[in-house]
Order: C-alpha cells, then structure tokens, then sequence
C-alpha cells in the first residue's frame, strides 16, 4: 500500500551512471553525506580544486569499491553535490579526492594522492576503539560515515540554568570513569559517565563541562615516556580531527557505529538529573599540524579557506601548534556555525567553552579585529540564542582579552586573574586584599557594564596543578611527559606547604587540607560563575604534573578510592555546593553597586578587616571580611540570609570583629575550614561570642546572619 | 540464518518472534510486522530475540520505530536477547525506548 508519505517524488529518481552506479545532481546545502529518499546526498566545497570525486569504500575495506567523479554540471558556484543512489548506508565509508595545484606559496596544497575525510562528517570510524593500534598503511586514516539522526529525545529540552545559578564541573569523558576502581559497566565511555550522574547530583555541580569529545587521534601523539617507555597519548584531544562527529573511542558502542546515540543518551539523563552539558571546543587549530603535519581533510581541500597563511603561503601559527583556523574568512564562519548549531539541535548541548578563543576574533592576517564578525554571528545566532558562550580569552601568540573580550552582551570568559589573585593570597602573598574583593564581587572592574556572569571563576583546571598539587608542590614535575620538565606553565603560585611532594607530617597534611578547603570556600562564595575541576573535591593528585594531555593512566583518571579517602574534603564541597544554591544573595547576575538600595540597614556589600567596617587594604594585610546583604540578594527580589566571609591568609589567628546585624539578627557558623565538617543547611549554630569571631591561621569563616533561633545549640 | 520476523496476536499481546540478523537490509521487514500490529490495537508488544544472531545499527532503531509506532501507551518487551545484544543496547541508551527481559 503506498502511503501519502511514501508516493515517490521526482527527484528520488536518477538521471544518469556513473559507472555501475545511479546518480543525479545533488542538493548543495546542506554539505556532508545526509540520506535522501532513495539514497544520499553527499555536498563538498572547495573554491580551488580543478577536479573532485567522491570514493566509496565497504566498511573496513582497504580499497575503495568505486570512484565517483563529480561532473561538472553537479557543481554550483565552489560546491560539488551529487546524490547516489542504493547504497548501503550503515556500511559505507566515504571520502573525497581532491585535484588541484601544489603551489605552497600561492596557498595550495592539493595532493591528489590522498582521500580526504569531509568536515561535515556526523560519523568517523577509524578509531573506534580507544588505544587501538590502526592499521597505518591504511590509505584512508579517518574514514567519514554516514550517520542516522533520528534519536529519541522525547521530552528532553534545554535546561536553561540562568548563568548566574551555575556550579560547573569540568571532566573528561575517558578519564572520569576509566580508572579500575570506578566500578562502572564499561569504564571510560559516555555510557560510563552516565553511571556516576547520581554522584555528580550529590556533588552538588549543574552543569558539567566536557574536555574535546570531537572526533580526535588518541595515538598522535610520537613521544613515549623516558622512565617506563610507554606510549603517551593524546590524552586531552585539543587536536580535532573531525568537528561533527562524536569521538567513537569514547563510546562502549563505538565499534558497532552508535556513538552518537550513546553520547546523546548521555545528554539525556544529565538534563533529566538537571544537569547541563558544555562542551570545550577547539576551533582555533586542527590535527593537520604544520606542513609536515598530516593532509586529513581541510588542507587538501581548500587549504587557502580553511587556513590563516603569510602572503608567501606559509601557516600563521597563533595557536601555538603549527597552523590556525582562518576563524574570519566567511566560509571557515559558516563552518563553525553551522557545527555549533548541529551540536545544540542534533545533541542538545547547553553551551561550549571555546579553546583559546582570542583566535576566533583574528582577522584572516592575524590582525586582532574590533568587531569580529564570527563572533558576533555565534552571538545573534537565532539558533544558539540561549546557549552558553564561553571565552578562553586568549591565545597562544600573547594575545590576551580577559576583560575585553568582544562579548556582544553574551559570551562569558575564563577570568584567569581570578584564579592567580585568589592563589596567591591564599598562599600568603602580601598587597592583594583589594584584588581578592574585586575578584570576589564578580571582577566589576574587568566586566564593567557586562553582568557578573562575564566571569567564570575558578582555580584550577585541567591544564595545570590540580587543587592537591597546588598546595603540595612548589614547581611542576611534569618529566614523564618526556620533555625534560620543560612543558606546562611555570607561573602557577603554587605553595608545598613546606615540603615538597607527599608528606608523612600531620602538620603539613592539615595546613593543605585548610588550604584545599580554603580557596573551593573563596571560590564557591564569589560572585560570578564559579568552576571546580573534577577530582579537586577528593583531593585527586597528578603527583605534580601540571600538563597531563598526554598521560592516560592514573596520573589523570579520577580514582575513585579518594571519595573514601578524602571524605571530608568531599562533604564540604557537598556543604559549599548546597550552602551556594541555597544562598541566592551570592549568585547575583548585577555587579554589587556597594549601596543600600533596599533600605535594609546594610550596603549589598560591604569589606571589614580585624575591625568591623575597617577593611585595610594595605600592603601587608592579608584580611578580608565580605559581608553579603540577603536583603538585597537578586537585586532585593528574593528573601536570603546575609553572608559573612572571612578570610585569614596569615599564618597566626586573629580575632576578627564581625559586623553588627540589624533588628536583633546573630551571626551563625556554616563553616571554619580550620574545623572538621561544615554544619548542616539551617542548621548552623549561634556563634558563643556574637560580636567577633576568632579565626585560625589560614583559615576561613563562612557566617550566616539571621534571626536568632534558640532551638539550634551552641558549639562546643 | 535467514532472517524472519513471524507475527502472533493473542487477546491484544502481539508477539514478534525474530531470527537471524537484523539489519539495514531486513528492517524494513521488521518495520512492516511491528505496523501490522499495531494496526491489530495491540497493547503489549513482545519482541522475541532468542533466536536473533546480529543485530547493527539500524537493527537496535528497529526497536526505537517500533515504540514510536506503538505508543507510549504501549509496553514494549524484548525477550532473551544474547548477552552482548543486550548490553549493547543498554550502553547505547535504547533500553529507555523498550524494556529488556531475560527469556
């Protein structure tokens, strides 16, 4: 019976052979391989080839099983697009070959020798299965495929967290889960991953940031490590080989074709448990390296689109990895878009962090630009208009934004200040008690006339010491890296706490335990979007290693052992986690104008030092006391309790003076990082002394100021 | 083995009995068993896999169809699938689609 739906339409017949094959003209938007009634459609531009084809191959098969040459009426204006007819879809492996002039110094790089994987694929098979060793003679590394997008999302929509109301979580999809003692169905994979959203939930984070899960080679990484021999990988995957499609390695199904289901099942219980996906995106560079890098795709087809080149064709190299991404040249904008609009509508990601992001606002020579088009396209785009945008503000050539991004009112930024103010003054550092309050306020100084959400805060990340190894290392120890300890940053103002490396002194241990618990205190009570790295709340070590990309073992994975281990630190993050959703008047989107505009009695916010209402800001004060109005928490909208924060970064105690509440309110403890647990929401106890408060060497006091309830018991 | 998709209805329980490999080149035949019962107003649908020796890709989507073309009203059971047939579909997230019951 022939349905309506079914009635065949006039251009699912072809209208020409090709060979044994049948084909018509092609549809040129949009490129990729996409199925069509009948068969599919595959779309490649390239403005500079003379001759393109299309080369079919069964899947795993070494030779091609045919080669398609576009002909020339199948091309519009750069786009090659033919459909071809009775494939089979589910074992196709496709790619293109494209014919042209190899004349470096006018930009081409045409090598019709290799078959190129399309930029548009959805699908790469190649290497499916993390580690595996690939055959390498291979005459086709990464093969595209076609992929099926017809998952069930059911109900599923974005969550649309305000960004002021976010806890993220950065991760990497092997590393969370891929340690032995994680204990999951099949460790390191999106299926993985899903298992620990119920620890996640409990952790207390909504949104979880995930390091590159675009298609990326694990095994390009040459090196081996001096001491053991053993290969190093590409263990981060900040070298994407293919942009539309999900890393297979990472997915227990990947080697039956289904990563792209199992990473959406994924999304897809994250938003059920109410929490966001991000995405870190890599769009300033590619795995095509420099010109002894490997011809993967762009550089073959377009490598003058594609790339930013020197008037004599040579890579501009502003990402410090041999070649950049021509971020600005309308087509290369197109690209990018259109791969951010298929990850927000196709897997329903919530928002990206962009890879050295400085990039993306060069003009095609390199020349910072004051309005960059691509960014302000991905800021109006009507299909990522409430997807979280996210600058890392800067870029491996010393261009460096934070504060001034081109921001359009949407992008938010990694504030690296914030995460060298707030180590540094824990560790001690003299001269920074006003730096600390600016950067606590959400940084109005750097994001004036922006909300407080421009600032994503955080202390550490994945490059760089761990929370552990901040305060446990005074320099990196990154020689299994095999560079001779010469990689990783050295500005990390990182404190031992007076021995280096792990230490048998319980002294030494409880002074970086405080401090662990100090700087994630600083950081989940400051204004702005506040960022944890996974593990930190275990208080994982990477044994000093400060540039892990290329360790995939324990030095990276999350050991699982440590929620036991290091429960405590764990059940404060929990504490701090909780005490920060339950507290809007610490998640304001408005800057703190420093006045009362409710009329409560108090300024929004106000700074105290060792004497209420006396901050000292001077070169040798390493005091701080916030005190946060909850009348005036979401611009007075919303009832809260007031918030006191003090900070001790000296080394001796100090008895601090706390300011006095209005209308017969107290002061309640919630935590003292000096201290064994933080106590329960609403049930925090009324201080001894109300008017003061005697706070320990390196330590920090979280108070809460309410009314005075005579049912909670005094401390001991 | 050649594949097969034999179709039972008995007092609204459709029960779709597979064998062989199911595929991008046999779904279709799969898709046109699970529409005849649905068109029988069945309201439990029991997918037999004891004897189902592959299932691809487009196999595991045969069991999405099926619970789209069914109704969410419409409980959705495969029985006695292999192991790593099972697993697989655990790990790729079709089991929020159809229930997994061992035979």
């Amino acid at each position: 019976m022939t349905t309506p739906e079914a009635r065949d339409r006039v251009d699912s017949f072809p209208t020409r052979r090709i060979g044994a094959h049948r084909v018509r003209a092609g549809r040129v938007f949009p490129y990729g391989a996409v199925p069509v009634p009948g068969g599919i459609n595959f779309s490649v531009y390239s403005d500079r080839a003379t001759s393109m084809s299309l080369v079919l191959f069964d899947k795993g098969s070494p030779e091609p099983f045919a080669e398609l040459a576009f002909p020339p009426e199948f091309r519009i204006g750069s786009v090659h697009a033919m459909t071809v007819f009775g494939l089979d879809a589910e074992n196709l492996e496709y790619g293109f070959r494209a014919d042209g002039p190899f004349d470096p110094a006018a930009g081409d790089r045409f090598d019709r020798r290799r078959v190129l994987s399309d930029p548009y694929a959805r699908r790469l098979s190649g290497r499916e299965v993390w580690g595996a060793e690939p055959d390498w003679d291979d005459i086709y590394q990464y093969r595209a495929q076609v992929a099926d997008e017809d998952f069930d999302w059911g109900e599923d929509m974005p969550l649309g967290i305000p960004g002021e109301d976010l806890v993220i979580y950065e991760t990497h999809v092997r590393g969370f889960t891929r340690h032995p003692s994680s204990g999951v169905d099949a460790p390191g994979t999106y299926a993985g991953l899903r298992e620990k959203i119920p620890y996640l939930r409990e952790l207390g984070v909504n949104c979880v940031e995930l390091l590159p899960v675009f298609e990326f080679d694990e095994l390009d990484n040459p090196r081996t490590n001096p001491v053991t021999g053993d290969r190093l990988h590409n263990y981060w995957g900040y070298n994407t080989v293919s942009f539309f499609a999900p890393k297979a390695g990472y997915a227990a199904t990947g080697r039956f074709g289904m990563q792209a289901d199992e990473f959406k099942s994924l999304v897809k219980e994250f938003h059920k448990a109410g929490i966001e996906v991000m995405l870190d995106v890599v769009f300033n560079h590619t795995a095509e390296g420099n010109e002894q890098g490997p011809t993967i795709s762009f550089r073959g087809l377009d490598n003058a689109t594609y790339y930013m080149l020197t008037p004599h064709g040579e890579y501009y190299n502003f990402s410090g990895t041999g070649n950049t991404v021509n971020c600005n040249h309308p087509v290369v904008r197109d690209f990018v878009l259109s791969c951010l609009r298929y990850w927000v509508s196709e897997y329903h990601i919530d928002g990206f962090r962009f890879d050295l992001a400085a990039i993306l606002d060069r003009a095609q020579d390199g020349t910072p630009l004051p309005n960059p088009p691509l960014l302000e396209q991905l800021a109006y785009d009507p299909v990522l208009r409430h997807t979280k945008l996210i600058a890392e503000a800067w870029d491996a050539a010393g261009l460096y934004q934070v504060g001034h991004f081109p921001n359009y009112g949407r992008w938010s930024e990694w504030n690296g200040k914030y995460r060298d103010v707030v180590r540094r003054f824990v560790k001690g550092e003299p001269g920074l008690v006003g730096e600390l309050a600016t950067r606590m306020a959400g940084s109005p100084d750097l994001y004036q006339g922006r909300t407080a959400t421009a600032s994503v805060n955080f202390v550490t990340a994945h490059d760089g010491f761990t929370l552990a190894d901040l305060v446990s290392y005074n320099d990196k120890h990154n020689e299994a890296n095999g560079e001779n300890n010469g990689d990783g940053g050295n500005d990390n103002h990182s404190w031992n706490c007076g021995e280096e490396g792990p230490s048998a002194s319980a002294h030494v241990r409880d002074l970086r335990l405080r401090q662990m618990k100090n700087m994630m205190t600083l950081l989940l009570t400051s204004q702005g979007v506040p960022m944890l790295l996974a593990g930190d709340e275990v208080g994982r070590t990477q044994l000093g290693n400060n540039n892990t990309y290329c360790q995939d073992n324990e030095l990276s994975w999350f050991d699982w052992g440590l929620v036991d281990a290091n429960a405590e630190l764990l059940g404060f993050v929990r504490a701090l986690t909780a005490f920060r959703h339950a507290h809007p008047v610490l998640r304001g989107a408005e800057h703190p104008h420093g006045t009362d505009r409710v009329g409560s009695g108090l300024p929004e916010v106000s700074w105290h030092g060792v004497h209420a209402w006396q901050p000292d800001w001077s070169a040798h004060s390493r005091i701080l006391g916030m005190l946060r109005c909850g009348r005036h928490a979401k611009g007075g909208t919303v009832a809260d309790d007031h918030v006191y924060v003090g900070v001790n970064a000296h080394w001796e105690a100090h008895d601090l003076e706390l300011p006095q509440l209005p209308g017969g309110q107290s002061w309640h403890l919630f935590a003292d990082t000096s201290a064994a647990a933080a106590h329960p929401l609403g049930a925090e106890p009324p201080l001894h002394h109300p008017g003061r408060y005697h706070l320990g060497p390196h330590s920090v006091v979280v108070l809460v100021g309410r009314d005075h309830d005579s049912t909670t018991h005094q401390p001991s | 083995m050649t594949f097969d998709a034999r179709l039972r209805i008995n007092d609204r329980v459709a029960t779709i009995e597979l064998k062989g490999e199911l595929d991008a080149k046999t779904a279709p035949q799969f898709h046109e068993t699970i529409t005849s019962a649905a068109q029988a107003g069945s309201v439990e649908l029991v997918i037999r896999a004891e004897h189902l020796t592959y299932l691809s890709s487009a196999g595991l989507r045969s069991l999405v169809f099926a619970r789209q073309h069914m109704g969410d009203g419409t409980r959705i059971a495969v029985v006695g699938a292999a192991d790593s047939v099972a697993r697989t579909i655990r790990l790729a997230g079709f089991d929020y689609s159809i229930d997994l019951v061992d035979a």
